[in-house]
């Protein structure tokens, strides 16, 4: 192990090293993408639906995740943390202010999808006797579904890439792990093509299939 | 077994669009109501079934006080189908979906059951060809009727037509007259608002002329049709016809 420290050449053992910090990745995108998306479409339809003393507060907080830069964000939460008290791995604070920075943005998304779906259609669901869940679970559901995947995909690829500010307080992802190596092999060039071509790797998939989606669900348009 | 629209008055704000409407369809009956834009007619439908809430009055169907508190509208509405103007397909469904939703989830029916209501209503309206294309390969036309087979999956008492006509092009409308013709042969109960004052006179028993969200008169086409009294119904015959 400690003779790789005097290795001046990248090795299995570095693309190794640079494949567990992409798992890393991609668990941060993993949690962040889930606890986003569930919060998001919550304050989405809550943004949709509910009144204005409601929809005014929440759309204030969220518009604090939006407009501070995510660095700082994460910065303040591990101080503040540590601050109050609570024992949180990086990883976790990553997580959750991802989550949060995420659930910002997908709010806004799945607002605008939900405000999408025809008052006409909705009202024709109603006619035919459909209550008000079923009217949102059989119509509003799906169409909005299906008008806001473009921008929820780009925003899951976007926070792909923002993982990378987790290195900030202290987790070794996919690009913190591509510098240590860089630093030891100094091969900037060469290591972060590799990390630029891992991440391109995790991306496409999402990309591809979000693209799939979208052309099937565009046919019967 | 009726509507009975008993001196109902709507606003919007601090417009009001239906004056004091009183009157009864009686069950087997297709009344026609007519009259100019912004008159309060498709209001008026849209309170029976109460998709709009009213400010006074009372609207009875079958004796049921539809504005009544504690009345189960999803019940309520099971019959009575209505028909919009926009047809309002659901597009993420096929046209066979869209008929088979509300009796599967409303009404409970399996799915073999709800498919073969379905169905029989898409073949009752002509579209027996295309069960299972998106709506947005049909013509408007095709859509309303559509429209019309997935109210009838309900098996509704009573069908409400608003403007079913109004935005199709004008080749396309005559096979949707001809869907509320085959309707109102079988003894449907109907009310239809309609601009097709020709339509009106020919399948309605009565016509009732609406003016500033008032009836101004009711009666069988002949007499309303043919021999208005008011000189608002004169007029407004004037201008359509």
């Amino acid at each position: 192990m400690f003779s790789s420290l005097f290795e001046t050449t990248f090795s299995l053992n570095d693309l190794w090293f640079m494949l567990k910090g992409a798992g890393v990745t991609l668990a941060l995108t993993g949690w962040a993408v889930l606890g986003g998306t569930l919060l998001g479409v919550a304050f989405g339809v809550v943004r949709a639906v509910a009144p204005w003393w409601v929809n005014a507060p929440l759309g204030a907080v969220l518009d604090v995740f939006r407009s501070i830069p995510l660095l700082i964000q994460l910065v303040l939460a591990n101080s503040f943390k540590t601050i109050v008290g609570i024992h949180w791995s990086p990883f976790t604070v990553g997580c959750v202010v991802l989550a949060l920075y995420m659930s910002a943005y997908c709010t806004e998304i799945v607002r605008s999808g939900f405000l999408a779906v025809p008052a006409t259609t909705r009202r024709a669901a109603r006619s035919l006797g459909l209550s008000y869940r079923q009217d949102l679970t059989e119509i509003v559901f799906p169409i909005a579904l299906r008008v806001a995947l473009p921008s929820w995909i780009g925003l899951t690829l976007g926070v792909m890439k923002d993982t990378a500010m987790v290195w900030w307080i202290g987790v070794v992802e996919l690009l913190r792990s591509s510098q240590v190596i860089v630093t030891r092999i100094q091969e900037p060039l060469f290591v972060l093509s590799i990390a630029g071509l891992i991440y391109f790797l995790m991306s496409f998939p999402i990309a591809r299939l979000g693209a799939r989606l979208e052309k099937r669900w565009r046919e019967n348009d | 077994m009726s509507i009975e629209i008993q001196d109902v008055h709507k606003s919007f704000g601090s417009l009001e669009v239906v004056k004091g409407v009183t009157m009864t369809v009686e069950k087997g009956e297709v009344v026609s109501v007519i009259g100019g834009s912004g008159s309060g007619k498709s209001t008026l439908l849209m309170c029976i079934n109460g998709l709009e809430p009213i400010n006074s009055g009372r609207i009875l169907v079958d004796g049921t006080d539809v504005h009544a508190r504690g009345t189960d509208l999803n019940k309520l509405r099971r019959k009575i189908g209505i028909v919009f103007q926009q047809w309002n397909a659901f597009p993420h469904l096929t046209v066979l979906e869209n008929v088979m939703l509300a009796p599967r989830k409303v009404l409970g029916k399996s799915k073999a059951e709800a498919e073969a209501i379905a169905v029989e209503k898409l073949s009752h309206v002509g579209l027996a060809e295309k069960l299972n294309v998106y709506p947005s390969r049909l013509s408007g036309g095709q859509q309303q009727r559509m429209a019309i087979a997935r109210a009838l999956a309900m098996s509704p008492d009573y069908m409400l037509f608003d403007e079913v006509t109004s935005a199709l092009d004008p080749q396309l409308v005559g096979e949707v007259l001809d869907t509320m013709r085959l309707l109102s042969a079988e003894g449907m109960t109907m009310i239809c608002v309609t601009h097709e004052i020709a339509f009106a006179r020919e399948v309605s028993n009565r016509v009732a002329f609406f003016h500033k969200g008032r009836i101004h008169e009711i009666g069988p086409p002949a007499q309303v049709i043919g021999n208005p009294q008011q000189p608002e119904t004169v007029a407004f015959l004037k201008s359509v016809l």
